[in-house]
């Protein structure tokens, strides 16, 4: 208990935030690793995910693949992929990439496979091509699913981002092994605080665009 | 513009047969209605016209043009389609699901809304209902909202599927007669699918009867049919075995004649029959 409240001080001094290793800097390249991570990731999963929901093709192989993909331990994948690229930010981001392509994929066509076949007819009866059934009325009737895929992938990788320092990045996770050489355990506590509250901020964002999206929509 | 369905079948991947060697001419700047029970494939005729659907064999013509040889996105938008329960886009407000067909085709959005909100006027909606969504109207209004996007491009073909079947009788008949009106202006090129047989009368120049699989029973004007249904099938189809179209008139105390069907339920009254008219002239 005396750790938590002592995590709670380091948290609350101004003096911890400041300066290059501080806080405020680590949790921002916490939050710029999350954001990288996800960028390149949705520039793969989305019009992946996206396709194979609007042809249906090569669901299966979508399926089997984000199943095999989401079992890889991703310790393990930063390991590997660091004796390839070496120390720095290359293998964590492989690892965060692979990490949130399957939620993303997986997002992106159930989003697309949600839309009724009765409303893709009227878009087709309406003579709207294929790419316009996508875009106007695939992509705005699943956003809800596919932001969903977008949320559950930030949750993971900012999670998962305190694994960057493992393999000497920044990060949050830079001041949790530092407590944990040091046997400082309110600093660790802090740091894990700090990361929770990062994915808490983020899910209510997420929670707050989806359900103005479906005010936007007209689907409430 | 003339539609010609020449020996048509449409067979469904699941081995249905919903319509057999189906021929019909489509006058231009005519209604014509298909007539029929449910299931006997009057949808799919309907939409073998856009393509919706393509026929296992047999070929759809539009004035000539086999419309196989059509690209199936430009051919959509350039014929009107009310589709059966109104088919709306549920994340699109009223106004823009009417104005779906003339954006895809390049119009500015401000005139596009202009358009639409004309044609709301025009099938009877109240312009405050132009923001809702479509989940937030009644079946009829929704169905009057399809009527209104079929119509938006000025199309000179306009498939209608049921349009007016979830609306109650009193404004079935409005709309009956504002489609009348519009077909008066306009001389569209209408196939109109309906299982009522009041509705087929009252806006068919030409109407044809079909049985399961798209069989035609008879073909002919509304009076035509009515005087000389081809067989059973329409007899029973249009009431007549039934007595609910041979009349009967009975004098009225009064003067005029009350007439009745032919099981004795009252129908209306005649102030004067027309043969007395002559032969007081
Ligand atoms: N996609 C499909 N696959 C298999 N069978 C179908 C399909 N669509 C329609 N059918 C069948 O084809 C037949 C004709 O259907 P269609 O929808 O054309 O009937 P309809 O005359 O429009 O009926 P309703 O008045 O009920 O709308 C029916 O027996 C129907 O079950
Ligand atoms: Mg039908």
């Amino acid at each position: 208990m005396n750790h938590l409240i002592d995590a709670f001080d380091v948290l609350l001094d101004p003096e911890s935030w400041s300066g290059p290793g501080g806080f405020g800097v680590r949790m921002l390249e916490h939050l710029w690793y999350t954001a990288l991570a996800l960028i390149i990731s949705a520039a793969i999963a989305l019009p992946v995910g996206l396709m194979v929901g609007h042809t249906g093709r090569g669901r299966a192989l979508a399926v089997i693949s984000t199943g095999l993909v989401r079992a890889l331990p991703t310790l393990g994948l930063i390991t590997l992929a660091a004796l390839f690229v070496g120390i720095g930010l290359t293998a964590p981001m492989i690892a965060f990439v692979v990490l949130a392509v399957p939620s993303i994929l997986a997002g992106a066509y159930a989003g697309v496979e949600s839309v009724s076949p009765a409303t893709t007819d009227v878009a087709k009866a309406q003579g709207m091509s294929g790419w316009q059934v996508l875009l106007r009325v695939e992509i705005p009737l699943g956003l809800p699913l596919i932001i969903g895929g977008l949320r559950n992938a930030t949750l993971q990788v900012v999670a998962t981002a305190t694994l960057a320092a493992y393999v000497g990045a920044g990060g949050l996770g830079r001041q949790l092994f530092l407590g944990l050489r040091t046997q400082d355990y309110p600093l660790m506590l802090a740091a894990s605080i700090a990361v929770i509250l990062l994915a808490i901020v983020l899910d209510a964002c997420f929670e707050f665009s989806q359900r103005l999206l479906r005010r936007l929509l007209g689907l409430v | 513009m003339a539609i010609d369905f020449r020996n048509v079948t449409k067979t469904y991947p699941d081995g249905t047969a919903a319509v057999e060697n189906f021929t019909l001419h489509v006058p231009s700047h005519t209604c014509t209605v298909l007539l029929g029970s449910s299931g006997c494939g009057k949808s799919t005729l309907l939409r073998m016209v856009n393509r919706m659907i393509d026929p296992s064999s047999g070929a759809v013509l539009i004035d000539d043009n086999d419309v196989a040889t059509t690209e199936p996105v430009a051919l959509r938008r350039r014929i009107g389609y009310v589709m059966q329960d109104s088919g709306l886009l549920p994340h699109r407000r009223v106004i823009d699901n009417i104005a779906t067909v003339p954006r895809l085709t390049g119009a500015s959005k401000a005139d596009a809304h202009r358009r639409a909100q004309e044609l709301m006027e025009i099938v009877g909606l109240d312009a405050a209902l132009a923001r809702r969504y479509p989940k937030q109207l009644s079946g009829g209004q929704q169905q009057r909202v399809g009527v209104a996007r079929g119509l938006a491009a000025d199309p000179n073909i306009l498939l209608m599927d049921e349009p007016f079947g979830a609306v109650d009788p009193l404004v079935r008949v409005e709309l009956q007669r504002e489609l009348q009106r519009i077909q008066t202006d306009l001389r569209k090129t209408i196939i109109f699918v309906t299982h009522d047989i009041d509705e087929a009368l009252t806006l068919g120049d030409q109407i044809v009867v079909l049985k399961k699989g798209g069989e035609v029973a008879q073909i002919g004007t509304p009076e035509n049919i009515v005087e000389a249904p081809a067989n059973d099938f329409v007899a029973q189809f249009l009431g007549l075995d039934s007595a609910r179209r041979s009349l009967k008139a009975a004098p009225r105390e009064g003067g005029g004649w009350l007439v009745s069907d032919g099981r004795g339920r009252p129908l209306g009254v005649v102030d004067s029959a027309p043969d007395q008219q002559h032969a007081t002239d």
